[in-house]
C-alpha cells in the first residue's frame, strides 16, 4: 500500500528513490495542511500530558475552602471548583491520563495484540484464523461500551485486592522507588487498560489480517520462505513491513476512540480513582453525573468547558489527522 | 447463499452462549454478594442459607449456568436482586419499548442527515464545501454528549422554548427530539463518509459517463444511475452503527432523564443487580448479531455481485 506514487507533475515532490516508503509518506503527510495542523494539536496535548507537573500551577488535590466556584483569574486561570481546586491544573493532570491511557492501550491492545494476532490469523489460515476471528466476533457481539464497563465494574475491586494481598505479602511499598501499586494509582492503570482491550484488539486484527491475505502468496514471500527464511521472521520483517500503513491509520483512527471510552469509564466512575484527576471524572463531579449539565453551563461554563474541550479537541485531531494518514498511505480511497 | 445464511444461523446460538458465558463469569467472579445485595447489611445466617439455597446459589457454576440458559432460551430471565419478586424480563419489556423507539428516531436522523450530505459532498468534490462539510461532521463525531446535551438544550428548550427540557412521553412527543439528536448527530459523519466516497467511486463508472453521453439530464444520471448503487455499502453500516447507538443512549438517557435501558442498565450495574446486566448483554448481543446477519443477506440481494462463500 505504501508503495511511491509517481508524482510527475509536482516540482516540489522530494520523493525520490532510494527513501524508504515511511519517509516517502513523511514527504506526502508534510505538505498537508490539516495533517500538520492536527499534529501540533496532538504533540501540544501529549506534551502538556507527559509534562503535567511543571505545567500544572497547581497542586490538582488541595482544596481551598475559602476560594470555591470562583470565576477565572490571574491566580487560576480556568477558575475552581467547588472545593477550591485549581480547574486548569486538574484539567493538566487528566490529560495525562487520558495521555498514559490512550498510548498504552493502543501500543498493547492494538499494535501489540491487534497486530501479532493478525499476522498469524492472515498467514496461518485455517483453523488458527477461524479461532481468532470467531473469538473476535464474541467480542464484537457486545454492544460497544457495554464489554469494556463490565469489565472495569467486576474485575477492578477483585485486581485490587489481589494486589493489596501482593503488597502485604511482599512489603512492596516499602521498596518499591513508586510506592504502593494501590496507592500510586498503578492498579486503576492496569484495570482500565485491560477493560479496555478487547475493545482494541478486534479492528486492528481485522484489518491487518486482510491485508496480509492480500500478501502472503506474493513471489517475494515465496521466495523467502523457499530459502529457508523462518516463520517468525517471514511475519515480522518481511509481511510487517508491508502492511505498517494500515497499522499507522488504524492506531490513529484508536487513539480517539480509546480516549472517548476512557471518557465514559472515569465519567461513570470505575476509571481511575480520585484523588488522581481525570477529564471524565471531572465531567462528572461537577455535572452531578450529567443531571445538572445544563446549570453548571449556565453558572460556571468554565468548570464543564475546560475538561470537555480540551478532550474534544483531542478527538477530533486524532480522526482529522487519522485522515490524513489514511489518504498518505492508501492513496486509492480517497 | 444458502448455506452461507444456515452457518451464520447455526452459529449465531454459539456467539450468543459465548456472549452469556463471559458476562456471567463476570457476574459470578466479580464482586458483590447477591445475598447482601436482596438482604441488605444485617441478616442471620439462616436467612442467607435459605435464600442461597431458593436461588440454588449453593449449586457449582456449570449448574447455575446451565439453567440460566435453559431458563433464558424460554425467555425467563430471571428474578432481579434489587427489585425483589420482580422478573427481569417484566422489568425490562418496558425500558426496552422506549430505547427502541429512541434509536429508531436516531437512526432517522443519522441516516437522513448523513447519507444526503455524504453525496452531495461527493458531487461537490473539488469546492470548499467538501471538506468543510467533512470536517464539520468530523467535529461533530468528535463532540462528547456532554457539550451536545447541553448546548441542544440551552438552545432548543430554553433560549427557543420549543421543546421541554427533559423527561419523556414517547415517540410522538417533542421530547424525543433532543435525546435522539444528540445520539444520532455523532453518526452522521461516518454516513457522510461512507456515502461520499461511495459516491465517488460510482462516478467514475464507465456507464455513468455512458449516460451522461448519451444526454440523460443530470437530475436522473445523479439520483437513478449513481446514487441507487452508492447506497449499497451503506447497508453494511447500519448494523455497524447500531452498537454505536446502543453506547451513546448510555450517557444520553442519563443526561436527559429517559426511563430507557441505558439508565437502567448503569443503576443495575452500580446495584450489581446482574441477573438485569446478563439480560441486557444477551438482548444487546442478540439484536446485534441478528441486524448484521440481515443486513449481509440483504446485502447479497441488492448487489447481485455479491456472493458469499
Amino acid at each position: 500500500m505504501s508503495l511511491p506514487r509517481e508524482n510527475p507533475g509536482t516540482t516540489r515532490d522530494h520523493v525520490t528513490s532510494g527513501t524508504s516508503p515511511l519517509r516517502q509518506a513523511w514527504g506526502r503527510l508534510r505538505r498537508k495542511k490539516i495533517a500538520m495542523a492536527t499534529l501540533s494539536i496532538i504533540v501540544v496535548i501529549y506534551a502538556i500530558g507527559v509534562f503535567a507537573k511543571p505545567v500544572s500551577t497547581h497542586s490538582y488535590s488541595r482544596t481551598d475552602l475559602s476560594r470555591t466556584q470562583e470565576g477565572p483569574s490571574a491566580d487560576h486561570i480556568f477558575g475552581t471548583d467547588r472545593l477550591g481546586r485549581d480547574i486548569f491544573t486538574r484539567v493538566v493532570w487528566g490529560i495525562q491520563t487520558t495521555v498514559i491511557l490512550t498510548v498504552i492501550a493502543v501500543g498493547t491492545g492494538g499494535i501489540v495484540l491487534g497486530v501479532t494476532l493478525g499476522l498469524v490469523a492472515g498467514y496461518f489460515g485455517g483453523k488458527t484464523d477461524a479461532l481468532i476471528m470467531r473469538f473476535g466476533e464474541v467480542v464484537a457481539a457486545f454492544p460497544s461500551i457495554l464489554l469494556v464497563i463490565l469489565i472495569a465494574a467486576t474485575l477492578r475491586p477483585r485486581i485490587v485486592g489481589w494486589t493489596r494481598d501482593f503488597e502485604d505479602w511482599s512489603n512492596f511499598p516499602d521498596w518499591s522507588p513508586v510506592g504502593g501499586l494501590v496507592e500510586s494509582g498503578f492498579v486503576d492503570y492496569f484495570v482500565v487498560t485491560i477493560a479496555l482491550l478487547p475493545f482494541a484488539w478486534f479492528g486492528m486484527m481485522r484489518l491487518v489480517r486482510g491485508q496480509v491475505l492480500g500478501i502472503r502468496n506474493a513471489d517475494y514471500i515465496e521466495a523467502a520462505r523457499a530459502i529457508g527464511v523462518s516463520t517468525p521472521r517471514l511475519l515480522f520483517s518481511h509481511i510487517l513491513p508491508n502492511v505498517t500503513g494500515t497499522i499507522i491509520v488504524t492506531a490513529s483512527f484508536s487513539m480517539g476512540a480509546i480516549a472517548g471510552s476512557e471518557l465514559i469509564l472515569s465519567f461513570l466512575g470505575i476509571g481511575v480513582q480520585p484523588p488522581r484527576p481525570s477529564l471524565g471524572f471531572m465531567i462528572s463531579d461537577v455535572s452531578g453525573r450529567g443531571s445538572a449539565v445544563v446549570s453548571v453551563m449556565q453558572n460556571h461554563p468554565e468548570q464543564l468547558l475546560a475538561p470537555i474541550i480540551v478532550i474534544w479537541l483531542l478527538i477530533f485531531a486524532w480522526s482529522l489527522f487519522g485522515d490524513a494518514l489514511n489518504d498518505v498511505f492508501n492513496p486509492r480511497t480517497r | 447463499m444458502l448455506a452461507y445464511i444456515v452457518r451464520r444461523l447455526l452459529w449465531t446460538p454459539v456467539l450468543l452462549l459465548a456472549v452469556s458465558a463471559i458476562v456471567f463469569a463476570l457476574g459470578h467472579y466479580g464482586p458483590g454478594d447477591p445475598v447482601e445485595i436482596q438482604l441488605g447489611q444485617h441478616y442471620t445466617e439462616e436467612q442467607a442459607d435459605r435464600l442461597r439455597e431458593s436461588r440454588g446459589l449453593n449449586d457449582p457454576i456449570y449448574e447455575q449456568y446451565g439453567r440460566y440458559v435453559w431458563n433464558a432460551i424460554q425467555g425467563d430471565f430471571g428474578e432481579s436482586f434489587k427489585f425483589q419478586g420482580r422478573d427481569v424480563a417484566e422489568l425490562l419489556g418496558p425500558k426496552l419499548k422506549v430505547s427502541a423507539q429512541l434509536f429508531l428516531a436516531a437512526s432517522v436522523i443519522t441516516i437522513g442527515l448523513g447519507v444526503p450530505l455524504g453525496f452531495y459532498t461527493a458531487l461537490k468534490q473539488g469546492t470548499w464545501l467538501d471538506p468543510a462539510i467533512v470536517s464539520g461532521s468530523l467535529a461533530l463525531n468528535a463532540m462528547p454528549v456532554f457539550l451536545t446535551a447541553p448546548f441542544l438544550i440551552m438552545f432548543f428548550a430554553i433560549k427557543l422554548e420549543w421543546i421541554p427540557v427533559a423527561g419523556w412521553g414517547g415517540f410522538f412527543d417533542t421530547r424525543i427530539i433532543l435525546p435522539a439528536l444528540t445520539i444520532g448527530l455523532p453518526g452522521v459523519a461516518v454516513f457522510t463518509r461512507i456515502m461520499r466516497s461511495s459516491t465517488l467511486d460510482v462516478l467514475g463508472e464507465d456507464y455513468v459517463r455512458t449516460a451522461r453521453a448519451k444526454g440523460v439530464h443530470e437530475f436522473v444520471v445523479n439520483y437513478r444511475h449513481v446514487a441507487r448503487i452508492a447506497l449499497i455499502p451503506i447497508l453494511t453500516l447500519v448494523g455497524f452503527s447500531l452498537s454505536g447507538l446502543l453506547g451513546g443512549a448510555l450517557i444520553v438517557e442519563l443526561i436527559y432523564g429517559v426511563p430507557g435501558v441505558g439508565r437502567f442498565t448503569l443503576d443495575s450495574l452500580f446495584a450489581r443487580d446482574f441477573p438485569v446486566i446478563m439480560a441486557v448483554s444477551l438482548i444487546g448481543a442478540a439484536s446485534l448479531v441478528i441486524a448484521n446477519l440481515v443486513v449481509d443477506i440483504l446485502y447479497s440481494v441488492v448487489d447481485p455481485r455479491i456472493r458469499y462463500q
